[in-house]
């Protein structure tokens, strides 16, 4: 039989969460020993293989592009786990919500430039209105709250999960 | 003289005084009850409704800050529906408006933190309304941020029973409700407000936050009790 | 109840003449809000004009309370033949001038017309009868006879058990037994008591007090002065919403009479019996129709509720006992000490006696404001009083108890309106106000015009209510575009009981029971917003479907 396959996507976050993923240290052996990291911003793949066992999705939903990926994941993964604050609840990211695109735009593009001045309107994907936790979106199997997520609780959810357990994660908390 | 009741909570027997309140009896027997308004040496106004308990022979909940203790009650405070209500009544306080622990003053000392690890709330699911609101950062020592503020009203009390001030009070309604200081007026302005620093000590969140305090030192127990009260006193020569 | 007889008291003209001479013939023009609206008042005076031009000394013309009929206002009546005049204008008066001419001692009665026969007049029976601005027209018909009776051969327990007896329960919505109360309010202790009439009428669709304010105001004061006497309060306040100004402006012309007649004050009828009476008004909060957070404002605080108990009958205002009653309760009073509780209770029907005061509003043809005996059945008051739906539309609900009551539907058109079987279908009987919908009315649409008032009217303090209210109407407004899910559907009902179960007072309490009774009639309605992305009665705008799920704005 062959070994589970686990993905890691990066949405609208800050990587912290992939920091404290990595800050797993010897017990990352432990884990991909058990399992094939087979996507994410650790692995050198484009596109965002079939049948992905497990998916921990970092970062909120802001953009265009955002919201694509987070489909595509949640169809072709089956236990989505939303990995950290702004997946839980689009966090820092959610903090343009109140203001609006137009005028974080402006603020961040055109007042605070030096040079350059100007919204870039092309490469770079369009916002969506607002941002938003993934739940909005599509069905989320696991929560693991934190900003970040401590490598412990990574462990212990990656541990339950890969042994085929529901996972328990006593002591995620929003924040920290 | 008091008269003496007797009554049981979570199916344990405990007794209070007449005229006490569940919450009250809960405490002095270790039963934690959940309440973010609640704060004792305050008026209680059973607003939060974190702490609704079931009263046996009563069709409706009861908040138990504001529910005095009667002979013979039958008092349930945790049960499955409750501990459901309750982090229902938790979302909606998250939810209300712009709340990130991450980056709150507040982190790791916050009320509301806390009882969403306590009622095991670990993501949301009803609709989130993030308001435009405001922060008032026109006191010399301290700022309000409304983004974190919950409506707990425990300043307004505080600064009325406690200092004598009433500086705080509240405007509008609904939604729209702000604490606000001396009739709108920035917090800075106000010719009523001693600086005394209650207000946030008593503050469950992040909202009312000494300046100048980097993300999550916000902690109240650490300190002791109102310090600028002394700072303010030093600094008029008093 | 009596004839008009206008024969032997004079009757005010506009003109401030006094009418001294026999009156042949007379038009009573309603001078209520809604009648007013359509300039009754210069009707009034033009009409007194005209008939004075005509030559007719022997016809009198006086402004009258509401006739119920708002629909086809301005209404004009010639009480003499019964002859009706609806929607005068100030172009057509000549055919009323006409009529009033024709008028003779052997003229016939016209029938009473279906509207008005099916009604039994106990809390209205002076309205479109009486001036009621005119103390002396109020006597006239029996007015201010029961608490001279009450006064003169009473005691208040005696009171209090004749209105135990009669049955009689709040008619502010909860039913409340009236004699129950007034006796815990009467055996609290303290020397100082109070009596608060609550006239902060706001339930959309709902205008029965302000009527019976417009139409009858010594009514409620007389009622008040005996709810003071079988309590022991010496003081009173009226609450009435500043957005009546009408009402209030007939309150307070009543209550200055009311004094220099000795209805109010010291040494009322003669007696040692003091009480007096103040206006209180209100800022435009719905909430402060419930009893504590009226008292917090009456008292100059935020109009916001507090925990019960204590109950107000016990720690009411400035924390002394307090009588706190509906408008129409106490114009009920009255009416029961002086003809008997036994008559009262011969009224209505089971545990609902007496009469109800119901504004017909919404898609029915005689809008307007009717007394129909409790348990009458929805069907009567839709079809026989209120004429059925205009254009002979579907009737599809009718929605009573304002924002915390709910929506009857069709299969109930013969329940008995009485507050236990309105409780049984899921709604509730509230203060009167009847909305009627027809099939052009999208029951998912009227749920979130509901959770919109009560989200604005919300006051903010208890969390379930202030929080919970703006989440079901987001909710129901995501369902009304079409862009909800099951999950949402499910999110509203988890959100619907927490916010019942947890809220502080009735508006949070009661908020979500519009939600309830339209999901449990009208579920399928919910099912084609959310899954065939329709609207069956074609109201919500659907809008198109995006490639993914909705982002919030």
């Amino acid at each position: 039989m062959s070994k589970p396959r686990v993905a890691t996507v990066w949405l609208d976050g800050c990587s912290g969460c992939h920091m404290s993923l990595v800050d797993l240290d010897e017990r990352l052996l432990d884990i991909f020993g058990r399992a094939d990291l087979v996507y994410g911003p650790l692995v050198d793949v484009k596109e965002f293989p079939e049948d992905v066992d497990v998916c921990l999705v970092e970062g909120s939903v802001s953009s265009e592009d955002d919201l694509e990926r987070i489909f595509k994941v949640r169809e072709r993964t089956k236990v989505l786990v939303a990995f950290g604050d702004c997946a839980v609840t689009s966090n820092v990211p959610g903090m343009r919500n109140p203001i609006g695109v137009q005028p974080l735009l402006e603020c961040a593009y055109i007042e605070n430039a030096d040079i350059n001045k100007g919204i870039p309107d092309r490469i770079i994907p369009r916002l969506l209105p607002t941002s938003q936790p993934i739940n909005r979106f599509v069905d989320v199997d696991v929560f693991l709250p934190g900003c970040p997520p401590h490598a412990d609780l990574i462990y212990t959810l990656l541990d339950d999960l890969l042994a085929g357990r529901t996972p328990e994660v006593a002591g995620a908390r929003f924040g920290r | 003289m008091s008269t003496v009741h007797t009554l049981t909570i979570d199916g344990r027997d405990v007794a209070g005084n007449e005229g006490q309140t569940i919450m009250e009896v809960a405490e002095e027997n270790g039963i934690d009850i959940p309440g973010l308004c609640h704060l004792p040496g305050l008026h209680d106004r059973g607003a939060c409704r974190l702490c609704v308990v079931e009263i046996e022979g009563s069709p409706k909940l009861a908040a138990a800050c504001v529910t005095q203790i009667a002979e013979g009650m039958h008092v349930t405070a945790h049960s499955e529906k409750l501990e459901d209500h309750r982090r229902a009544a938790t979302e909606m306080i998250f939810l209300e408006r712009n709340h990130v622990c991450s980056v709150c003053v507040a982190n790791n000392h916050c009320e509301l933190q806390d009882l969403a690890d306590e009622l095991r709330v670990t993501h949301f699911d009803l609709p989130r309304i993030s308001p435009a609101v405001g922060i008032d950062a026109s006191h010399r020592l301290f700022a309000i941020d409304h983004n974190r503020c919950i409506l707990c009203l425990r300043c307004v009390r505080a600064c009325d029973e406690i200092e004598g001030a009433h500086t705080w009070d509240v405007m509008h309604r609904g939604l729209e409700t702000r604490v606000q200081t001396d009739m709108g007026i920035p917090w800075g302005e106000s010719p009523t407000c001693t600086s005394c620093g209650k207000c946030v000590q008593v503050c469950p969140t992040g909202a009312l936050f000494e300046k100048g305090r980097p993300v999550a030192s916000g902690s109240k127990t650490k300190r002791p009790f109102l310090p600028w009260l002394r700072v303010h006193q030093e600094e008029r020569g008093l | 109840m009596s004839e008009p007889n206008n024969a032997a008291r004079p009757i005010r003209r506009p003109n401030q003449e006094i009418h001294d001479g026999p009156v042949r013939a007379s038009a009573y023009v309603c001078e209520a809000a809604s009648c007013m609206s359509l300039q009754a008042h210069e009707i009034t005076v033009r009409l007194a004009e005209a008939t004075a031009d005509a030559g007719m000394s022997d016809v009198a013309v006086k402004r009258v309370g509401c006739m119920g009929l708002c629909a086809a206002g301005p209404l004009v009546k010639i009480p003499q033949t019964g002859e009706l005049f609806s929607a005068v204008t100030l172009d057509n008066l000549e055919p009323i001038v006409q009529a009033l001419d024709k008028v003779t001692d052997a003229s016939a009665r016209l029938p009473l017309g279906p509207f008005f026969e099916h009604q039994v007049r106990v809390v209205t029976e002076n309205f479109g009868e009486i001036d009621p601005e005119s103390l002396d027209d109020y006597v006239a018909r029996g007015g201010y006879e029961a608490l001279g009776r009450v006064l003169a051969e009473m005691t208040s327990t005696q009171v209090r058990e004749e209105i135990t007896r009669s049955g009689l329960r709040g008619r502010g919505g909860a039913g409340y037994p009236t004699g129950l109360k007034w006796t815990t309010v009467a055996k609290a202790a303290g020397t100082q008591k109070y009596v608060i009439c609550n006239a902060d009428e706001g339930d959309p669709g709902a205008f029965m007090d302000r009527s019976v304010l417009e139409s009858d105001p010594f009514r409620v004061l007389e009622g008040m002065a005996i709810a003071a006497f079988a309590v022991h309060a010496t003081e009173g306040y009226i609450y009435c919403r500043a957005e009546y100004p009408l009402a209030v402006a007939r309150l307070r012309g009543a209550i200055r009479q009311a004094q220099k007649a000795g209805f109010l004050g010291q040494g009322i009828a003669n007696t040692s019996f003091a009480f007096d009476v103040q206006i209180r008004l209100g800022a435009g909060a719905f909430v402060c129709g419930e009893e504590t957070a009226l008292i917090a404002s009456v008292e100059g605080k935020r109009g916001t509720p507090r925990p019960r108990p204590p109950y107000p009958a016990v720690e009411g205002l400035n924390g002394c006992p307090t009588l706190i009653n509906n408008v129409e309760s106490l114009a009920n009073v009255p009416a029961i000490l002086r003809n008997g509780s036994e008559w009262y209770a011969g009224l209505g029907s089971g545990k609902s006696k007496g009469t109800k005061v119901f504004a017909l509003a919404g898609r029915i043809v005689n809008t307007g404001l009717v007394e129909v005996p409790m348990g009458m059945s929805l069907r009567e008051i839709v079809y026989d009083i209120g004429g059925g739906i205009v254009d002979g539309r579907l009737f599809k609900a009718v929605q009573t108890g304002g924002p915390s009551g709910g929506c009857i539907p069709a299969q109930f058109l013969d329940m008995p309106m009485t507050y236990e079987a309105l409780i049984e279908v899921g709604s509730f009987m509230g203060s009167g106000g009847l909305i009627v919908m027809d099939d052009t009315s999208c029951m998912v649409d009227v749920a979130k015009y509901f959770m919109d008032f009560c989200r604005d009217e919300s006051c903010g303090k208890c969390v379930p209510c202030r929080v919970g209210t703006t989440q079901m109407w987001m909710l129901l407004d995501k369902i009304t575009r079409g862009k909800a899910d099951l999950i949402d559907l499910a999110q509203l009902e988890r959100l619907a009981g927490v916010v019942q179960r947890m809220s502080l007072c009735g508006l949070g309490q009661g908020a979500p029971n519009p939600v309830f009774s339209t999901l449990r009639y009208f579920r399928d309605e919910y099912m084609a917003h959310i899954l065939e992305r329709r609207c069956p009665a074609g109201v919500c705008e659907i809008e198109a479907l995006a490639q993914h799920a909705e982002v919030p704005a």
